[in-house]
C-alpha cells in the first residue's frame, strides 16, 4: 500500500467509526430540542429565583416588588440609549442599577452566571414580543 | 395661611406644594350643591420593610413621611384622612409599631384600610390592637354614608395550607405569585353589608373605601375582588355611589352602573399597568387615561398621595405626586370619572408597553 492508500483507508475508517456513534452536527431529534429548552428554562427558573428574593441586596428588598413577572423592565429594547445615563448600555447595567439602588447591594459582574439567569427569566416573560432595539 | 373659602380651589392653593406645581387651569371649582364639601387627604401602600432591629427600607419610609408632612401642611385639615392599606410589608409588629409611630404625627383623625400586607402574619390581630379594632366598619359624616371593607380575605383552604404564618405571609406578598390566591370580602362581611346598606337612603351619597379594586381588572396580580359583581350589584341601588381602593399602585378610574370607581397611589413604589405583561390578558378600565411612566432614578417618582373632595357625593382626587405632572381625576358633566385637562394634553400619554 502506498501513502495515499493508507490515509484514504484511514479517513474511510474515521468516517464509518462516527457515523456510527453520532449523529451528524446539524442532525437534530424533538428529543433533542426539549432537552435544550429544559436547560433554558432551568436557568431562567434560577432567574426567576432570584429575581422574586432579597438575595442580591442587602435591605431584603426583591427586584419583583416593583416588576411583577418582571414587567417594565423591555428586555426586548436593549441595548438602548440610557437617557438617566446618557449613553447605551446593556439591560445589564439596568439590572445593576436595581441592585444598588432599590436593592442597596452590590453590583453582578457584567458576566455572572446569576446575571445570565436574570436575563434568561426577564426575556422569557417577555416572550412573543417583537425585538425593538432601542426603543423608549 | 389661613384661608376662608374651603373650595377644593383655595384649599389647593394653600398647600403650596401642590400649587407650586399644579396649573391653575386644572383645578376646578366645586359646584354649588345641597352639600358641604369635604376634604379627604388619602395616604395608601407604604410597605414598611423590617430590615433588622431598628432598621427600615430607608425608601418606603421616606414615601410615606413625605406624605404625612404634606397632609399635615393642608390648611384648613382635612375632614379626616384615609390609610389605603399595606402599612407594613411583611405584617410583622416591628413594621406596624413603625408605621403607627410615624401616622401618629398625622394631625387629622384617620380611618383605617387593612391592606394583604398588614394581615396575613397573624390574620389582622395586631393591626386591630393598633387601629381601632374593626376590620369592617361604617360612619356618616355630612350627609355622606362612608364604608371601610377588609377586602383582602380569601379562601380558608389557602389560609389553612402553609406550614407558617410568616410562610402564608411571604406566599400573599409576591404580587405575581402563581401559588398566591384571590381577594374576597366573605360571606360574613357582605351580609354586613347589605345589612349596612339596607337602612341607608337610596339617594344618599355613599362612599366605600377597599383595599383591592372591587371590580376585576387582573386576577395574576390581585387587581381583582372575588365577589365584585355581587357588590356591585348591591352598591348599585343608590344613585350616588363612589369606590375608592388602594392596592394598585398606580392611577385608575372607571365607572360601572352608578358606581364610579378610583384608585389611590402608593407612598412606596408604582406597580406597572397590567397591559405591559405580555402573557396575559388583563381588563384596565377603559376610562383610565394612564399615569406616565415611572422614571426609576427618581426614588419617588410615580409615588404620592391624594386630596379627595367630596361635594355633591361625587369625589375629585387631586393626585401629587412626586417629579411628575399632578393629575385631577373627577366627575364630569354626566358625574363620570374623567381627566380632561391631561388627556387633551399636547403630548400623549405615555404609551405603556
Amino acid at each position: 500500500m502506498n501513502r495515499k492508500t493508507i490515509i484514504g483507508a484511514v479517513f474511510a475508517l474515521l468516517a464509518t467509526v462516527l457515523v456510527g456513534t453520532q449523529a451528524l452536527g446539524d442532525t437534530f431529534t424533538e428529543k433533542d430540542v426539549d432537552r435544550w429548552m429544559q436547560q433554558y428554562k432551568a436557568v431562567a427558573a434560577k432567574g426567576r429565583t432570584l429575581w422574586t428574593s432579597p438575595a442580591l441586596g442587602t435591605n431584603g428588598v426583591a427586584c419583583a416588588q416593583c416588576h411583577p413577572n418582571g414587567a417594565n423592565t423591555h428586555p426586548e429594547t436593549y441595548p438602548k440609549y440610557q437617557k438617566q445615563l446618557g449613553k447605551v448600555v446593556p439591560i445589564r447595567e439596568m439590572i445593576n442599577w436595581c441592585i444598588q439602588n432599590p436593592l442597596q447591594g452590590e453590583p453582578l459582574a457584567l458576566d455572572d452566571e446569576r446575571m445570565w439567569a436574570i436575563e434568561a427569566y426577564l426575556q422569557w416573560e417577555r416572550r412573543g414580543v417583537k425585538i425593538e432595539p432601542g426603543k423608549h | 395661611m389661613k384661608i376662608n373659602n374651603a373650595t377644593r380651589r383655595g384649599f389647593l392653593k394653600s398647600t403650596g406644594l401642590i400649587a407650586a406645581t399644579l396649573p391653575f387651569t386644572q383645578v376646578k371649582l366645586a359646584f354649588a350643591g345641597d352639600h358641604p364639601d369635604i376634604n379627604i387627604a388619602y395616604i395608601s401602600d407604604s410597605h414598611l420593610q423590617h430590615i433588622k432591629g431598628t432598621e427600615f427600607v430607608r425608601n418606603w419610609d421616606r414615601g410615606l413621611i413625605r406624605a404625612i408632612a404634606e397632609t399635615n401642611l393642608l390648611d384648613p385639615q382635612p375632614d379626616f384622612i384615609v390609610y389605603g392599606g399595606d402599612l407594613a410589608q411583611l405584617g410583622k409588629k416591628e413594621e406596624l409599631d413603625h408605621g403607627a409611630e410615624m401616622m401618629a404625627k398625622l394631625k387629622a383623625p384617620v380611618k383605617y384600610v387593612l391592606g394583604e400586607h398588614d394581615f396575613y402574619l397573624d390574620m389582622g390581630a395586631y393591626w386591630e390592637k393598633l387601629f381601632g379594632g374593626k376590620q369592617y366598619y361604617s360612619w356618616d359624616h355630612k350627609g355622606v354614608h362612608f364604608v371601610v371593607l377588609n377586602s383582602i380575605l380569601t379562601y380558608d383552604k389557602w389560609i389553612n395550607k402553609w406550614p407558617s404564618a410568616a410562610e402564608r405571609m411571604n406566599q400573599m406578598a409576591g404580587l405575581d405569585n402563581p401559588n398566591g390566591s384571590p381577594f374576597m370580602i366573605g360571606d360574613a362581611q357582605f351580609a354586613w353589608l347589605k345589612q349596612d346598606l339596607a337602612k341607608v337612603a337610596k339617594d344618599t351619597p355613599v362612599v366605600v373605601f377597599s383595599h383591592s379594586p372591587l371590580q376585576k381588572i387582573y386576577k395574576g396580580w390581585n387587581f381583582w375582588t372575588e365577589e365584585a359583581e355581587d357588590i356591585q350589584a348591591v352598591l348599585n341601588q343608590f344613585s350616588n355611589v363612589n369606590v375608592i381602593y388602594g392596592h394598585v399602585h398606580q392611577i385608575q378610574y372607571n365607572r360601572i352602573g352608578n358606581i364610579n370607581f378610583h384608585s389611590v397611589m402608593a407612598t412606596a413604589w408604582p406597580w406597572p399597568y397590567p397591559e405591559s405583561y405580555a402573557q396575559a390578558e388583563s381588563h384596565l378600565p377603559v376610562l383610565t387615561v394612564p399615569m406616565n411612566r415611572a422614571d426609576p432614578f427618581h426614588e419617588r417618582d410615580a409615588t404620592g398621595w391624594q386630596l379627595i373632595d367630596v361635594h355633591t357625593g361625587r369625589p375629585t382626587l387631586s393626585y401629587n405626586l412626586y417629579n411628575n405632572e399632578n393629575r385631577v381625576v373627577g366627575p364630569n358633566d354626566q358625574g363620570v370619572p374623567e381627566d380632561k385637562q391631561y388627556a387633551s394634553r399636547a403630548t400623549a400619554p405615555q404609551k405603556h408597553y
